[in-house]
């Protein structure tokens, strides 16, 4: 398991140096004068050189890339032109509503997919199974721009449950956690069920009937593990893109995450932000994929043996 | 002295609703008594495995329901029992194991887990003592390391160590009945004899009764007390197995029999039953039997007979058997054995030339895929293959015959040796001289339904190595051939326009043989042709091979792991081992006097139907080594019963004439 892990690690760390490298050459690879696009047209000469020096473009190429590489290093992001103040700050800043928004929206989204998809597998083809996958349809096909406004008004404005916006205690990430996990569930409620159906025809399910063991103590112990190993696959998929593309919850709740930074930082024309946004999400996403590699790997033996990569 | 332990009272089981609803049993009776072995036999799809799931009450569910009859366990009907009081009944007085052991078992549980949950809920014993009680289960199914193997996985043990695991669960339970079903199908021959070993044992210990299912005549003849023969749903025949093997009554049961291969049939065609098993998804107005019985009359379409008792609790259903039925006086078309052509001259200089072929397969690990080992899977084989002969190779799986069917036609580069074809050195072939060359060698393969593109129609399956090949100026011409080929192995020209799923798995491998007869090839590598098919229809494949032969001069290499085949069709055979031929030569001499005790042992492995106390039963123990590390010396020497102190040396050398070859140190 420790060699495996090692294999892992090793792994996420060259393809961390990779999307740090691309992050870097971003800002080269914008059409015309970096400088120009931030500034704009108008500004004047001195400034334009102030700004290139301050982002050491006057540098070549290879000093820039090796001194932005020490900088990663000592987690030193630059800083940001609009704020004027230390990239990492303003990071660390917007990263515990985030991870906050992130960790409530997995909760959500496993309590409602798991048990429903569960349910519609074991009861295939009746009531319950239509119903389920019916809510699911619906999850997919309601865009969050619109579930977020539909939720503020009944719970905030109607019944007065909830905060209307913004992050102010423990009851205001309730609704932007629902938004984003009604979407998440009802695509993985969908994997969840197809799973499981999958695994209650494998036969060492009917070898688990033919010791006379109680069907739920079947279906969760012999079931659930077996029908999840595609289930985590997915849910890390999500789980990453839910780092990057919650912008438009975000949005709709000002809910002040690093979703909402990049997008004020793109606004604003704010490069080393948005280049600290886009390495942000990337070693998120490549943390989650370790994430899933491990569950996996601890919920199926034979993974373990397999050689890491 | 005999007490009735499980009583099926005519019993039926449908799948679905309305009047295409598949009835797999239909009027099932037969009783099992306490600690006996009762055989249900019969080919697949005639519904012994419904059968035993309905006593478990494990239909496939929502649609597989008991539509009537009665299953009474020593006085308690089952079929009326609440499914929270059966929980009591599966595990603790029925338990009951599967043809394929490899996937029964939960991938993600350890093996201690899967053993001890049955101690929880059956005995109620739990913790040290729970763990205890499955190392002695564990050790009593013979499983060696047994406190390692508890916290070990499904993937990390063999198949006969997971069957071994499997009749471990059935124990835990102390069940009064085992339903074993096809145990040892999917299990090599040696492991087999081992499996069935101690189940015998297992029963002589714990007294109890075991339901075996099986379609293997062999088996029943080794392990069961009663035989009951199923077809089309319904029991034909029922009897001991002392009657049975003396005097079987049912013509389906004496088909049966014809149709197996074995050496005293070489010169002849197998007697067939014509067609296949019928889809019971309607009511039979007469006997089910009647369409293939080559005995059936009028009558038998119309009347269904009765399960009649004979003499000394023999039932069949006949009604050639009813006193009260005469049968019309038959013209007796007792076809003469229809007699093979004489086999092309016995000498001759060989088609095939094979020598010293190795096969290795580098294990690659790490990153950078450094090799950090090969495997050994063909290390070294010399074969000669004269033009109309068969060459068979025998072997248990993963001793390389396949590998070496792949090195032969270059669908594996060897890594060293010369496979001479023609005089023409296949190994410097390549690109598209190769691809010109394989028009002379063909491969048929054990699956035939997953070596053809389903989304093909057949006739263009057949049609597409022509094509490559260039053989027919047009499509007109290339379509008269396909209709001559399909006639030629017995399908309708008619069938050509059909997809693949639309055949039984007898006419999929007839397709199979048509596409490689279809480039005029003159040697086939047959990998296992008929091991995926029944008794009946494996008779239908071999009489088609073997007149293809006469007709055509074509040579076979017939890779197989089944002796009786082998004895049948081949001319020669071939014993592998890990890698490497330990003893050729001539089929009779082989088989009746082998010297290798490899051969030996896998000869006495070999369930017979004729009971012979004078055979020696020599028993291997253990599991076949990993080719990526054979043992040392002579690779068998750890299982070899005959082994001596230098067999751990060095690998012996060839010896005997040219005719009959053995590596063996004992003949050196």
């Amino acid at each position: 398991m420790l060699t495996f892990l090692f294999h892992r690690l090793l792994g996420a760390l060259v393809v961390i140096t990779g999307v740090a490298t691309l992050v870097f050459l971003l800002i080269h690879l914008v059409p015309g004068d970096p400088v120009e696009v931030m500034l704009g047209e108008s500004a004047s000469v001195a400034d334009r050189e102030a700004l290139r020096a301050a982002l050491g473009l006057d540098q070549p190429v290879a000093v820039q890339y090796l001194e932005y590489m020490q900088g990663l290093l000592q987690l030193d992001l630059g800083s940001s032109l609009h704020f004027r103040r230390p990239v990492v700050e303003l990071l660390l800043e917007r990263l515990p509503a985030t991870l906050l928004l992130a960790a409530v929206t997995l909760v959500f989204t496993l309590v409602i997919s798991v048990p429903l998809g569960i349910l519609a597998a074991v009861r295939k083809d009746t009531a319950v199974d239509t119903g389920a996958m019916t809510f699911s349809l619906l999850g997919v096909s309601i865009p969050n721009f619109w579930l977020g406004p539909l939720l503020i008004l009944v719970f905030s404005l109607w019944l007065g449950w909830f905060p209307v916006s913004g992050h102010d205690g423990l009851t205001s990430v309730i609704l932007p956690a629902l938004t984003l996990a009604t979407g998440l569930a009802a695509i993985l409620s969908r994997m969840v069920r197809s799973s499981m159906l999958e695994v209650l025809g494998e036969d060492y399910m009917r070898t688990a009937r033919a010791k006379g063991l109680p069907p739920a103590y079947i279906l969760l112990h012999h079931g659930l593990r077996n029908a999840l190993l595609p289930v985590i696959t997915l849910l890390g998929l999500q789980l990453g893109a839910l780092l990057a593309g919650a912008v438009i919850t975000e949005t709709v709740f000002s809910w002040p995450g690093i979703g909402l930074l990049t997008i004020e930082a793109i606004q604003s024309r704010d490069y080393p932000v948005v280049q600290a946004c886009v390495l942000l999400i990337s070693t998120g996403y490549v943390f989650i994929n370790l994430l899933t590699d491990v569950a996996y790997a601890a919920i199926d033996p034979r993974i373990r043996l397999g050689e890491g990569g | 002295m005999k007490q009735p332990l499980l009583k099926l009272d005519k019993l039926s089981v449908r799948i679905g609703t309305g009047p295409r609803a598949i009835r797999p049993v239909d009027d099932v009776s037969f009783t099992i008594n306490k600690g006996e072995t009762y055989a249900l036999l019969g080919e697949s799809g005639c519904g012994k495995s419904m059968t035993a799931l309905s006593i478990m009450r494990l239909l496939p569910q929502p649609h597989g329901q008991i539509s009537a009859g009665q299953i009474s366990l020593e006085g308690t009907d089952l079929t009326a029992l609440p499914e929270v009081e059966m929980r009591q009944v599966r595990g603790r007085r029925i338990a009951m194991i599967f043809q394929e052991p490899m996937t029964s078992l939960n991938p993600v549980l350890t093996i201690g887990n899967q053993i001890g949950e049955m101690l929880r809920q059956h005995q109620q014993v739990k913790g040290s003592q729970a763990r205890n009680r499955v190392l002695e289960l564990l050790d009593a199914v013979g499983i060696p390391d047994v406190r390692r193997r508890y916290s070990e996985y499904p993937h990390q043990l063999s198949g006969g160590m997971k069957q071994r695991v499997m009749i471990a669960i059935a124990l835990a339970g102390e069940p009064d009945l085992l339903i074993a079903d096809e145990p040892t199908t999917a299990l090599d021959v040696t492991i087999q004899a081992q499996v069935l070993d101690l189940l015998r044992q297992l029963q002589r210990d714990t007294h109890m009764a075991i339901l075996l299912i099986t379609h293997d005549l062999g088996i029943v003849a080794g392990m069961a007390d009663h035989v009951a023969v199923m077809y089309a749903g319904q029991l034909v025949e029922e009897a001991s197995r002392d009657r049975f093997f003396a005097d079987a009554r049912h013509p389906y049961s004496q088909r049966l029999f014809e149709s197996l291969p074995n050496i005293g049939k070489r010169d002849h065609a197998l007697k067939t039953i014509p067609g296949f098993v019928p889809v019971l998804d309607r009511d039979f107005t007469g006997c089910h039997f009647a369409e293939r019985c080559d005995q059936a009359w009028d009558y038998c379409r119309t009347q269904a007979p009765a399960w009649d008792i004979t003499t000394d609790h023999h039932h069949v259903r006949c009604h050639l058997e009813d006193r009260n039925i005469n049968p019309p006086a038959r013209t007796v078309k007792e076809e003469a054995a229809t007699p093979h052509a004489a086999v092309a001259s016995e000498t001759g200089t060989s088609l095939l030339s094979v020598r010293d072929l190795k096969v290795h397969f580098p294990i690659q690990k790490g990153v950078f895929k450094r090799t950090v080992g090969q495997v050994y899977a063909v290390d070294g084989v010399s074969l000669d293959i004269p033009a109309g002969h068969t060459q068979a190779l025998v072997g248990e799986s993963g001793c390389g015959k396949t590998t070496v069917g792949k090195g032969i036609l270059q669908l594996i580069r060897p890594t060293a040796g010369s496979v001479q074809f023609d005089n023409s050195e296949l190994t410097r072939l390549s690109g598209k001289r190769l691809r010109r060359r394989r028009t002379d060698f063909q491969f048929i393969f054990q699956d035939p339904y997953s070596s053809m593109n389903p989304r093909m129609r057949v006739g263009d399956i057949v049609e597409e190595g022509m094509i490559a090949q260039v053989i027919g100026n047009n499509r007109q011409e290339r379509r008269a051939r396909v209709n001559e080929l399909f006639a030629q192995v017995g399908l309708s020209t008619e069938h050509a326009s059909r997809y693949p799923h639309e055949f039984s798995g007898g006419q999929r491998q007839r397709i199979c043989i048509a596409r490689a007869l279809a480039v005029n090839p003159r040697l086939i590598i047959c990998d296992e042709p008929t091991s995926a098919l029944d008794i009946s229809v494996q008779a239908q494949i071999l009489n088609l091979l073997k007149q293809l032969q006469n007709e055509l001069g074509l040579s076979y290499l017939f890779i197989t792991h089944n002796l009786s085949v082998v004895s049948y069709l081949a001319d020669r055979v071939a014993v592998m081992y890990l890698g490497r031929i330990v003893e050729e030569g001539p089929v009779a001499s082989v088989l009746e006097n082998p010297l290798h005790p490899y051969t030996r042992a896998l000869l006495s492995a070999v369930p017979q139907i004729e009971p012979d106390t004078q055979r020696e039963i020599i028993r291997l123990e253990g599991d076949i080594p990993s080719p990526a590390n054979p043992p040392g010396g002579c690779h068998f020497h750890p299982r070899c019963p005959s082994a001596m102190p230098g067999c751990r040396e060095s690998y012996p050398a060839e010896s005997g004439d040219a005719g009959h070859r053995v590596r063996c140190f004992l003949y050196n």
